[in-house]
């Protein structure tokens, strides 16, 4: 009688504590991915502010940056966070087309804002401030270009989950799957801040 | 036997607090989400206008101003965006972030640092340094 009470008790803290376990996990690894993507762009940063001053008689970011435009850019991010945000909080309340719409909205703010840094990397490449003219322009490339890659990346995977909900809804797996995508789209929006005060503000003072 | 039970009534009510079904992190409201984008506007607008504006005549204020700015929006965004507390995950996504944080300072620092140094001991570019050349 009582090992049976015992071997109940174990039996449900067993089930407790491994349904926890698989709710939480891709979560919390989604996390630790991008604390790695963390320290890749900390590298990338910690290499432009070593190079970030070597012109090799080149053009500095104070004859080349546009701030309207940059802040445009920074405007459109900051807008794509906030409709992602309004997305989760429909996906939060089972709304299977208002999470739709805007994650739509989300996808042209994303795009806005991809056209807008390949307009700007075409227009420095035209002028002759490609990246092999000087460290300062190869380092802001990479820096820049490996920010643009993320958020295009995230675009394909907001694609991606768009068809995934409309065919399937709103079940766990997509539900989690937008999760991962949100984390993954406002830590987009951080390491951002991190490129327009010191890659481009600081570069043009 | 009992700590374990009590570990997993716990985590059982931490579920249930955030009552959503999957993730451990929080979810943002209305609200905080309107309050974030609000202050990350305004974060982002006066560092632009200080710039853009050259409000001040330093540009050392100018520069210590907009990184502490910054610094303050990327707390916010974590706050308001990333549900970032220190409850969520049991702890861990906290735990990760102040790792990775230190990781960051280290990096930075270290890189800055020893290239600097590297810089003024190594380079050799004027005359005089050349002729003390051993």
């Amino acid at each position: 009688m009582s090992s049976h009470a015992i071997s109940n008790i174990d039996r449900k803290t067993f089930f407790l504590r491994e349904e926890h376990h698989t709710e939480n996990g891709t979560m919390l690894g989604f996390w630790l991915y991008l604390m790695s993507d963390c320290l890749i762009f900390c590298s990338l940063f910690a290499m432009f502010a070593l190079f970030g001053h070597s012109y090799a008689a080149g053009p500095s970011g104070k004859d080349l940056f546009d701030l309207e435009l940059v802040a445009v850019n920074t405007g459109l991010l900051l807008l794509s966070s906030i409709t992602y945000g309004f997305a989760m909080l429909q996906m939060a309340q089972g709304k299977k087309s208002g999470t739709l719409i805007w994650l739509f909205i989300t996808l042209i703010f994303g795009a806005g804002f991809l056209g807008i840094e390949l307009y700007e990397f075409h227009h420095l490449i035209h002028e002759g401030a490609g990246p092999q003219r000087s460290a300062f322009l190869s380092s802001f490339f990479t820096l820049v270009g490996t920010h643009g890659a993320h958020v295009f990346f995230g675009s394909i995977w907001l694609v991606v989950l768009m068809v995934q909900v409309a065919k399937r809804g709103l079940t766990e797996a997509n539900c989690r799957r937008l999760s991962c995508l949100s984390l993954f789209w406002h830590f987009l929006d951080v390491v951002w801040i991190g490129v327009f005060t010191f890659v481009y503000l600081m570069g043009v003072l | 036997m009992s700590a374990a039970h009590d570990t997993a009534h716990d985590a059982h009510g931490h579920g249930h607090e955030h009552g959503h079904g999957h993730g451990g992190a929080a979810h943002g409201s209305l609200k905080s989400y309107l309050t974030g984008f609000i202050l990350s506007v305004i974060l982002t607008a006066i560092p632009f206008w200080l710039v853009m504006g050259h409000v001040f005549e330093s540009r050392d204020t100018t520069i210590f101003v907009i990184v502490g700015f910054a610094a303050v929006q990327v707390v916010v965004h974590m706050i308001y965006f990333l549900h970032m507390n220190t409850s969520s995950e049991g702890g861990w996504n906290m735990i990760a972030l102040i790792f990775t944080t230190m990781l960051l300072v280290i990096i930075l620092a270290g890189s800055l640092w020893v290239m600097y140094h590297m810089n003024a001991n190594m380079m050799p570019t004027a005359s005089h340094d050349m002729r003390d050349m051993p």
